[in-house]
């Protein structure tokens, strides 16, 4: 029988409680005395990516219609009587979901009724029931949200960059699937991957805010030694082999927007990490882009004065067990001439070194930037458990940041950029 | 027990707010600048975030500027310009680490504040004016900002119907000014505006964190100070035209989804007695996903992702707001005409009115969680010029009987459809 950890963070001044259940279920709570709110993520280790796997009880691979794990997302909150939104209602709660390429959460937030609220998040979420009526009805509704990305040029850029980067793994397919793809979808499809990949054992709950831990912990180990689950075996999933070169190089498409976009994307050379390697190079990557490209940086001021860009200009590092990407964008009135000073830019850092003192301001400020992300419950919860399934505890972040060091930053700079690795998307008018 | 300490006073002719809570590990620190949105000043206004962000005068520069916010452990840095109700809003927040939780720090405060007090009273200026062409830059920064609204089509089309239904109207007046009104801007008509704004607007000062509210009172009010020269008397506010009927906009654009906005006049602001009722009403229409549009747009009928109401509060605008196909929109506003009758109608329930009240007092106790959330709840009793502290806001919602809402969906009046539609169909 596994016991309930107390883990305390005398630096961020955090104290969590952890247990694994016995029917594998990890159970995270970080109980604070002041704040009115509570608020609580239950997140299985599945996405749009997992598309081709065995079925649990099953030898063979299948491969899903695209678009499946966002629809039973979606379909989870039906019941055969009921709407789950308005059970949560009755105790002033506000539920919520999504589904990222390799996630699927359930949450609410609420300010009373806390344990009511959690044993309905867990209740509905493993009591599924899918109808061919219900489903039939959500494709409308589903289509709608497509057609709503289709007309968000940044989705489009962004989903647009993804797909040129990588070639076979299905990172390239939208996490919603298509208006066609959508229509494949059966209620079987939902059962086998809703059995497949919510089991337990392939999921995390992490309840934050203002209840008493004791209790807490007592009514999920009650509410889940009430449920029977099959014998836990992880889910075999099965990811395409994926080359380090990018997909296409460049692409351009045309919709209605004010000034052209453009987004350059770097697939990263370090593909597939986890645990601390993986939290050390996410931070080196985001270190480096502010250094470079954040509104102190020399590359952003020299972009800017050359009036490259303007204030839609973003960058972004997404580092995963499955992927790792980055991203640098604007609105631009000259994409080609963006791109080409990107692109040098990037070609320069090759040869580029920073010193301890400018390494020690860069430090500087992923602390304090780490320390204002810990004053959201929703963001600690989400984020705690995004790093939890890389094998990562989020609350350990400041002391790995701590022994960072400038070497480290170096030699990743000296084998950052690669032109095979680069790709640019633009959309013009 | 009140649900938040906080203490007020006016010093130096600024209104300052502290609200010390342990609740966060940062210092938020807000400035907020008021005054009469109007299309004479409204450009040059949407401009000094643009100029201001450029530089101060011991770091006359964004990099050397940004620097000092990254030797200031990352300190968070924004500015912006939009409109509540008929005020022009200028807004700077400055979001720092507490020093409590880094080891042999003891000045993150004090320089916080300080760069803070310089962003807005010691820019960066040259010969008692700004800087030419830094101004004439960002000009061109803003003139991007003001073209990109189109770029997300749900905004767009938010914006088109607050400009149609107002039409001739203050509130018509967009925050982010006017393209045709940049051409006559430069570094000496923009700070001879911005003078004027810091002596004549109202000036509230919002600090939230884990600190001894003496010392900060201290800090603050040596470091913060002016002369007001208030402003004159507003002209009188243009009545507005009555309309018989609803006025219809449709317009079309190379787009997959048509975007349905409904604007509706509640005859009802934040200083009313009725704003209670009216919160509530929102909340049964289509405010949450529980309410009438979601379960009956959405759910029953299957013709819409995302289905929503939501009130502006200060000017008494109640806006529907949902996307769909083109060739299905009427069916779409058909459907949530009924939803509005049903409720004129008083078909709701008690229970429905219980959950409803308590799914908006949960949320406004939500909002006393986040730095930002709590100092735009407060800023509301300035701008609404209503003193409605969180607790006395809940206690009214939780009076509100079946009969208020009746007699608030009573008065409200439909005004104004607009759709931007797909090219095919219908």
């Amino acid at each position: 029988m596994n016991k309930v950890e107390k883990l305390h963070y005398a630096q961020i001044q955090e104290t969590l409680f952890k247990k694994t259940l016995p029917n594998g279920l990890t159970v995270f709570l970080l109980p604070k005395a002041n704040v009115t709110k509570s608020y609580a993520i239950f997140m299985t280790n599945y996405g749009s990516m997992h598309r081709t796997f065995v079925p649990i009880g099953k030898n063979e691979l299948v491969t899903v219609p695209d678009g499946i794990a966002h629809f039973l997302e979606h379909k989870l909150f039906e019941k055969e009587d009921r709407d789950v939104f308005s059970d949560f209602m009755k105790y002033g709660a506000s539920p919520n979901a999504y589904t990222s390429f390799t996630k699927t959460a359930y949450l609410f937030s609420a300010t009373d009724n806390v344990k009511e609220n959690v044993e309905l998040l867990l209740d509905f979420v493993q009591d599924p029931y899918f109808s061919e009526a219900s489903v039939e009805k959500e494709k409308g509704i589903i289509a709608q949200e497509i057609k709503m990305y289709d007309d968000e040029p940044n989705w489009r850029s962004y989903m647009g960059t993804v797909k040129n980067m990588y070639v076979n793994l299905p990172i390239n397919i939208d996490i919603a699937g298509t208006v066609d793809s959508i229509q494949q979808i059966t209620k079987e499809d939902l059962y086998m991957c809703y059995n497949t990949f919510y089991h337990p054992a392939n999921m995390a709950l992490f309840v934050a805010g203002n209840f008493d831990a004791a209790e807490m912990l007592e009514l999920i180990e009650q509410n889940q030694a009430e449920k029977t689950f099959p014998e836990a075996k992880p889910p075999e999933v099965k990811f395409p082999y994926e080359p380090e070169k990018v997909n296409a190089q460049k692409e351009t498409i045309k919709l209605p927007v004010s000034l052209p976009k453009l987004s350059l994307g770097i697939k990263e050379k370090k593909q597939q990490l986890k645990g601390e390697v993986l939290l050390r190079q996410d931070l080196i990557q985001q270190m480096i882009l502010d250094h470079l490209f954040s509104k102190s940086g020399a590359y952003y001021k020299e972009l800017y004065e050359k009036e490259l860009i303007d204030d839609s200009f973003d960058y972004s590092t997404t580092v995963e067990t499955l992927f790792n990407f980055t991203l640098i964008s604007s609105d631009t009135e000259d994409p080609e001439r963006l791109e080409n000073e990107l692109k040098e830019m990037l070609e320069k850092t090759k040869s580029l070194t920073i010193d301890e003192a400018t390494f020690s301001i860069m430090k500087k400020r992923k602390m304090g930037e780490y320390l204002r992300s810990l004053n959201s419950l929703e963001r600690i919860a989400n984020e705690y458990l995004h790093y939890h399934f890389a094998e990562i505890d989020y609350f350990h972040a400041i002391s790995i940041l701590d022994t960072l060091t400038v070497d480290e930053l170096n030699e990743h700079l000296a084998e950052w950029i690669s032109e095979d690795r680069l790709t640019t998307f633009v959309i013009t008018i | 027990m009140a649900l938040l300490k906080t203490e007020s006073f006016v010093q130096n002719d600024i209104r300052f707010h502290l609200l010390p809570t342990d609740r966060y590990k940062t210092i938020t620190v807000v400035a907020k600048l008021k005054s009469p949105l109007s299309r004479e000043t409204a450009t040059m206004r949407a401009l000094i975030p643009f100029v201001l962000k450029q530089g101060t005068a011991s770091f006359p520069s964004e990099q050397k500027l940004r620097k000092r916010l990254d030797e200031l452990y990352g300190a968070k840095f924004e500015i912006d310009c939009n409109k509540k109700g008929t005020n022009h809003i200028l807004h700077v927040q400055l979001e720092f680490a507490n020093e409590k939780f880094i080891p042999n720090e003891s000045e993150i405060t004090n320089e916080g504040l300080k760069l803070l007090w310089e962003i807005i009273f010691r820019p960066h200026i040259k010969n008692d004016q700004f800087i030419d062409e830094i101004v004439a830059r960002e000009k061109r920064q803003l003139e991007n900002k003001i073209n990109s609204l189109y770029d997300n089509k749900i905004a767009y089309a938010n914006e088109r119907l607050v400009e149609e239904m107002y039409k001739g109207e203050p509130y018509a007046v967009k925050a982010d000014g006017y393209i045709e009104d940049l051409r006559d801007i430069d570094g000496k008509s923009l700070y001879d505006y911005y003078k004027r704004a810091l002596t004549e607007d109202d000036i509230d000062i919002y600090v939230l964190g884990d600190f001894s509210p003496n010392e900060m009172k201290e800090k603050l009010t040596a470091l913060f100070s002016r002369k007001q020269a208030k402003r004159e008397a507003e002209v009188a506010k243009m009545a507005r035209k009555k309309r018989n009927e609803a006025n219809k906009i449709v317009e079309r654009d190379n787009i997959s989804q048509a975007k349905l906005h409904i604007g509706y006049r509640t005859n009802c602001t934040y200083k009313d007695d009725g704003y209670f009722a009216l919160q509530v009403f929102n909340g049964l229409y289509g405010g949450f996903p529980i309410s009438r549009l979601f379960m009956n747009v959405r759910e029953k009928h299957s013709l819409a992702y995302y289905v929503a109401s939501r009130i502006e509060s200060h000017v008494g605008l109640l806006v529907v707001y949902s996307g769909v196909e083109t060739a299905k929109y009427e069916r779409a506003y058909q459907i949530i005409e009924e939803q509005f009758t049903d409720l004129k109608n008083g078909h709701f329930t008690e229970d429905e009115l219980t959950h409803v009240k308590k799914l908006i007092t949960s949320s406004i106790k939500e909002t006393l969680d986040h730095p930002t959330g709590t100092i735009e709840l407060l800023y509301q009793q300035i701008v609404g010029e209503r003193e409605l502290p969180p607790e006395t806001l809940i206690e009214n919602i939780n009076r509100v009987k079946k009969e208020d809402v009746i007699a608030i969906a009573e008065q409200i009046e439909l005004d104004t459809i607009y759709v931007l539609a797909s090219e095919e169909g219908e």
